[in-house]
Order: structure tokens, then sequence, then C-alpha cells
């Protein structure tokens, strides 16, 4: 006879096994070249510069750097292509080709997520259902509108800006891409896109869906590079109109350099979000609400919850439950199925969070780190929480951009309110509370581009995003996102 | 004392993405293994028909104590659940085998009869051998806000157990809500409930994810309060084993390893053994059998 299982005298435990996702089917050159006007085309610069994966420190491929030729090149095919072809044919072809780009994307879907994760170090699990999915939607809902415009914009003329230059970060390299390109095209702008230098390989790939969808020559042009890259696109006279995402220093160097031009200017920059905890919360989903809104692609998120504030009254159970359920979150691989917390995007970036890190001991706000193990190679950081902060905490006015949360506790509705809003960014908030009118309040006196209510770190291509202060200007996604590539009259 | 003070409120919507996000780890090799064993030994194998017979009742005790003997190192299955009426046969053809016996009572499935007739069914169960009753909670009186009626009735019913096991099966496809199942929860762990159970498997929807979540947030609350630990039964609608492992991958990361045990958590089933057992065939022999080739009983 079978044999009956006894109580256990030591806890069950079940350590998953690794679930891989096949990186067999993708493929990858071992060096990239810049997309100009249509063709993969060898730098002037003669320059190279290594792209490695996060999670093994191995370089994966060389990329182009392009200098200001390169950059000038890249202008020159995006207004000659904007001139002869892209503002000729008519906005219903224009949003056929969207449509096409969308499509090829949603087929080759896999191996872009896979590349996503290889490159910036973000869980597979993300980069499948998250990234690439809304990347594609992106185009999706921007090429519905291409024919549109003019219910968009009832009562008024409109017209593209020409020549639009964007610069994005590393935290969700397609993903940005597409919020950059797909309202460019659709409002009748040609583009000049510059990756960040961790993450070329998605947009590189993306260069080649343009090929593959018979885009024109020159409306999509797709440049690798570094800081001078940028620089110099910002500095060239071509393009009317300038898109940047990534940190506040960089965005008021922007707006420094085209200040007396009339370019036009459009910003999401750094945030520090409040995620506020009622007492009346639903609290087993707040906590997933936390954890969602920090470590959600190793907390390198402009709009991360990362200031928590939790009602007194109910801190110490939050605090015990979200130390819990941190515990129950997988660092490692990223291409593994199971991991919730993959790779820091880089050596930059994770000494940047450990210089935080030290920081808030420095400051003695009392910390708290998942007993996880970290991978031996590679660049991780375990989950970390600060309790006891206080707003004058550097931990709690810096951008850390990292898995780091810190938390502060409040008593009355307008205390929580007076703290959210005293700092300088205001990209995103989250409320939470079963009672609708406190939902209605706050979201009314917070100062922000975003206040998510009873979720967080939410998006949608219909939804506008975008910041207040200095967490930038202009929205991207939505109708909104549509005026910030079109002049209107 | 009853203290319905201080109870969380449930937000459905964040409940469900919960479940997408764990129903998204993936369950492979050893793990599988693993946790197919678990989920075996974790089985209230249950019958609960109007057209039982003891000899049916019997083939289910033999199935519950012999699964597959071609597959060596299984676990039996942890009760075999009945009406009071084959309590003794199954008692009997279970004979020392550690199985226990698990009988429904309280005028199962609806519940709807005198306190007097439920005391008389759990005290036939329980003196025909039952190691375990599975009540059901008088839900008509529940909704209609009589949180003491239903208090009441589990805690004289727990007493008339004795040192049987009491299962609450809460018929959660009947509450409606989300909070419904949190409140209900609260009271019968209060009363003195060893388990909680979703669903008499008599109505649809029996059990779901996210009525079972719901119930283990309570559970733990009530662990983190009072030190006590209750059980969990998922009953009705777990079929296969993709389901159980969901199930335990649930559990697992709610309330930890010590819950990880047939002590604390049960899967009321009738099909779900026979699908474990394919799954088992398949890890060991690499191709899927053929239906035909698993015991039906």
């Amino acid at each position: 006879m079978a044999k009956k299982i006894k109580e256990q005298v030591q806890p069950f435990t079940w350590s998953y096994a690794p679930a891989l996702e096949s990186k067999d089917h993708i493929q990858l050159k071992q060096q990239y070249e810049l997309f100009i006007n249509g063709r993969f085309v060898k730098p002037n610069s003669g320059k190279y510069f290594d792209t490695i994966n996060p999670s093994t420190e191995q370089v994966i491929a060389k990329v182009a750097d392009a200098n200001p030729k390169d950059v000038d090149s890249a202008m020159m095919a995006a207004k000659n292509a904007y001139d002869k072809t892209w503002s000729k044919i008519s906005a219903k072809e224009r949003g056929k080709y969207i449509f096409r780009i969308a499509r090829i994307i949603q087929e080759r879907a896999r191996e872009f997520a896979v590349i996503e994760s290889i490159d910036g170090g973000k869980p597979i699990r993300e980069s499948r259902d998250i990234d690439i999915p809304l990347a594609a939607n992106h185009f999706f809902y921007y090429a519905g509108w291409a024919d549109k415009l003019q219910y968009a914009f009832p009562n008024q003329q409109i017209k593209p800006h020409g020549v639009a230059a964007q610069i994005i970060p590393w935290n969700f390299p397609l993903l940005m891409a597409a919020w950059k390109i797909a309202p460019a095209l659709a409002t009748g702008n040609t583009v000049v896109l510059k990756p960040a230098e961790t993450t070329p390989l998605t947009a590189m790939k993306l260069a080649e869906v343009m090929q593959e969808a018979d885009l024109p020559p020159g409306v999509v042009n797709i440049i690798s590079g570094q800081k001078a890259t940028g620089a110099a696109m910002v500095q060239h006279p071509i393009p009317n109109k300038i898109a940047f995402t990534g940190s506040t220093a960089v965005g008021k160097w922007i707006q420094n350099e085209i200040a007396g031009t009339d370019k036009k200017l459009s910003l999401e920059l750094g945030g520090k979000g409040a995620n506020i905890i009622f007492a009346d919360a639903a609290l087993d989903q707040a906590i997933e609400g936390i954890i969602n809104g920090i470590f959600f692609n190793q907390g390198h998120v402009c709009c991360a919850g990362s200031r928590l504030f939790v009602q007194e009254s109910v801190a110490d159970i939050v605090v015990k439950k979200l130390k819990q359920r941190m515990e129950t979150l997988i660092i490692g691989d990223p291409l593994d199925k199971q991991t919730d917390i993959g790779a820091i995007n880089s050596k930059v970036q994770l000494d940047k969070i450990n210089h935080y890190i030290k920081l808030g001991i420095k400051e003695e706000a009392s910390m708290y780190q998942s007993s996880c193990a970290l991978p031996s190679k590679g660049f991780f950081c375990k989950p970390t929480l600060f309790m006891h902060t206080s707003q004058s905490h550097r931990i709690v006015q810096e951008e850390i951009f990292g898995p780091v949360l810190a938390i502060q506790t409040f008593r009355t509705i307008e205390e929580v309110i007076e703290k959210a809003n005293n700092i300088p960014y205001g990209l995103s908030a989250g409320v939470w509370t079963d009672k609708g009118s406190k939902i209605f309040n706050l979201t009314q006196k917070l100062k922000a581009g975003v206040v998510w209510a009873n979720t967080f770190n939410k998006f949608d291509p219909a939804s506008p995003f975008g910041g207040y202060k200095e967490s930038g200007f202009g929205r991207e996604g939505g109708v909104h996102g549509l005026a910030a590539y079109l002049q209107q009259f | 004392m009853l203290d319905l003070s201080n109870i969380p409120v449930i937000d459905q919507v964040g409940v469900e993405e919960r479940i997408a996000r764990l129903n998204s780890r993936s369950i492979k090799k050893e793990s599988k293994l693993q946790g197919l064993h678990l989920a075996l030994s974790m089985i209230d194998l249950t019958t609960l028909e109007g057209k039982d017979t003891a000899g049916k009742v019997r083939q289910m005790c033999y199935k519950a104590m012999h699964p597959a003997d071609d597959i060596p190192g299984l676990p039996t299955v942890a009760a075999v659940c009945v009406y009071p009426n084959h309590v003794k046969t199954a008692k009997t053809a279970l004979g020392n085998s550690g199985i226990n016996v698990a009988s429904v009572a309280t005028a199962f499935p609806s519940g709807n009869s005198s306190l007097k007739v439920k005391l008389a069914d759990t005290k036939l169960a329980i003196d025909n051998g039952a190691d375990e009753i599975d009540m059901v909670i008088s839900r008509g009186e529940f909704l209609s806000g009589n949180s003491k009626f239903v208090y009441d009735e589990i805690a004289t019913i727990k007493e008339a157990c004795g040192n049987a096991r009491l299962k609450v099966i809460f018929e959660t496809g009947e509450l409606s809500t989300l909070d419904n199942i949190r409140l209900v929860s609260e009271i019968a762990m209060q009363a003195g409930a060893d388990f909680i159970k979703t669903s008499t498997g008599k109505i649809q929807p029996a059990a779901t994810m996210p009525v079972t979540l719901v119930m283990l947030h309570a559970i733990k609350d009530y662990h983190e309060k009072t030190g006590k630990m209750v059980g969990m039964k998922p009953a009705g609608g777990i079929s296969t084993s993709k389901q159980a492992l969901q199930y335990l991958v649930m559990l697992y990361e709610t309330l930890g390893g010590a819950w990880m045990t047939n002590e604390w958590f049960r899967f009321g089933a009738s099909s779900l053994a026979n699908d474990i057992l394919l799954q088992l065939h398949k890890e060991q022999s690499g191709v899927y059998y053929s239906g035909d080739y698993i015991s039906k009983d």
C-alpha cells in the first residue's frame, strides 16, 4: 500500500525549478550599424561601443557610436523624407504603415521580449507581458489616429512640426521608442531616434521592422550613440521638435540649449511618486500595489511609487505584510520565467543605488532587505525598505531609480497631501482607500501627472502620461500625445 | 465572543491581478513532481451523490489507499469524504491505513434545517466513526446579516464534534461578494473551525482562486492575531494537475511552508487524483497514457 504522508516537522520548502525562456530563436549580429535613410550604414566615426548583458556582464554586441557627422546625415535624411515623401502621402497611407509596424512587432514579440531581457536585465515575465505588447499597442493606437486628426482637434488647423529628434532612456527601451515614434509618425513627422547606450538592441531590431514594413527611407532613422550623440542631436539646426525622456539634469540642459530657437520640446523626466495607503484600504491588495509600485522593473521606473505613506493606525501591519511578501520575490536570471526582479541595468546604476542605500543607513533610517541570495555574477540589488524616514532624508527627496522604498507614516489627510506634494517632482502618485470621495479629494490635490487609485503602474496607449514641475511637460499617450507633435492654429 | 471589528475590505480587481501573477509561475521538473505528490496527498476523495452505494464507497476507499500501484513511492490521499450513512462502510474499508473518513453533515448541502436535526446529523456521523466533519453554514441567516446565528451554530456543532476536526463549508458561490467571504471566514474561525472550506460542489461556481486567496489571507491574519493555525479546503471545480499546482503556489506564497501539508490544506475533488496520476505516469515514462490506463473508481 502507498504510504501516508504524516505531518512534517520541518516546514515544506518548494524551490521552483528554473523555467528558462529559450533564446535559440533570436538572431543577434556581432555588430550593429546606424539606421539612416532606410539602410544600415557604418558610422562616420568608425567607432563602436559594447552593449553588455547586465545579468552576466558579458558583451552581447558592438554598436555604432554616431558622431556629429552621423547625426547630420540622419537629420538630412529625415528632412529629405519629410519634404519629399512623408508630407506628401495621404494620412490613410501613413496609418497603414504604422499598422504594419504594429503587426510585425506583434508577430516578433517573443524575439523582442528575449532581447529586451538580455540587453536590459528586466525579467522576461515583464518584457513578455508588459513591454512588448504595450509597444505594439501604442503603434496600433496611433495608427488609428493618423487619418482622424481633425476629430481630435476640431475647429483647428493642424500641421506636423517636421523632423522630430527623440532621445529615449534605458528602462523601457522598445516601449519608449514606441511612445516616441508612433505619435510622431501618425501626425506626419519624420524621426531621428537615439536609444540609450546601455540598451540599443531592441531599437536596432525595430529598425529592421521599419525595413520589413517598407517604410519610405528616412522617415525613421535610428542612431545609437552616447552622450555626445544626444547633445549633437539637440544642437543640430534641423529638428523642429525635441522629445526627451530621461533625467531632470539632462532635461534642464536641453531646455537651456534650445532657448532662443523655435524648437518645440517635450520632456518626461524624473519622479519620486507618493504611494498613499489609508487605514480603510484593502490592505492585502495594497501590499501588491506597493510591491508593484517600487519593485516593477527593478524600480527603474520614473513613475515608481518610491515614497510610501502609510496611515499611522495600520503602519505596523502594512510593514509586516510587506516584509513577508518581499520574501516571496524571486531575484535572478532575467530569462527565467519565475524571476520577479531581474538585473540592475548597468554597473553605473548599481553603484548609484548602492550609494543611496549607504546614505540611507548613514541617515539612520532603519533598513530591511529581503533575505534572498543574489547571483554571484551580474548587477543585482536586494529589494530594500527604509523605515522611519522623514521629508528631510535625502533618500526621500532624491530619485534613486532602483528597488529602494522609503516609508513614512501620516495621521491626517492634510498632512499626507502636504508631504506628497513637498518634492520638486510631480509625475505619479497612488491612493489606496475604500472610499470614493477620498479618492476624488486627493486626485484633485496631488500635484502629479498620473494619480492611480487602488492600483499602480498601469499604462495604456489611450491614457496620457507626463509630469508636473521638474518631472517635465508635454504628454505622451492618448489624444494629448498627438498634440505634442502638432502645430495648432 | 464574536468580534467583527477591523475586518479588512477586499478589492476584487486587486485580488484577480494577484491571481494572474501567481498563475504566471511555471512549475516544471522536480518542483512539479514534488507538487504533484503533495497535491495527491492532500486530496479528500469525494463521493456525495444520492445514488452512492456501499460498493462504490468501498471501491473509492481502495483507490484512496492504492492510487496507482505501478508508480512507486506514491502517497495515499488524505481522506475520503462521504455522507454520514456511508461512514461505517468507509471506516471498515480503510482499516488502519491512516486515511481519515470525512463526513458531510448539518443537512448538507443546503443547511436548511433546525439546529436539532443538524446536531443529530453530526452525531450520526461521529457515532459511525467519522474523523472529520464537513458542515455547511446557514447561508440564509448569514446573508440576512445574522452573523451571531452563524457563529453560534458553528460553535455548537464544533462542540458536538469532540475530537473530530471540523471543516466549515461556506458555499461561496451563494455569498456573492469577496467582502462577504472575508467576513464569514472570520466568523467561522472565531467559532472554532479547524478548516474553512469553499463549497459543497453542488453549486456553481464552486472553488475559485480569488475566493481561496481571500480565505487564505483571512487565515493568515487570524494566525497573526491569535497564533492559531486554521486549515483551508477548496472544493469543487479543481480537476486538473495544473489547477492544483496553481493552488499550491498560491498557498505557498501566501501562508508559507507550514501550511504545505495535508494537516492544513485539502483539495475536495473527485477527478483530480486521476489527472495527477496521468501526469505522474507521464513524468515517469515521458509519454501520456491513455485515460484507459487509469482506474476510474
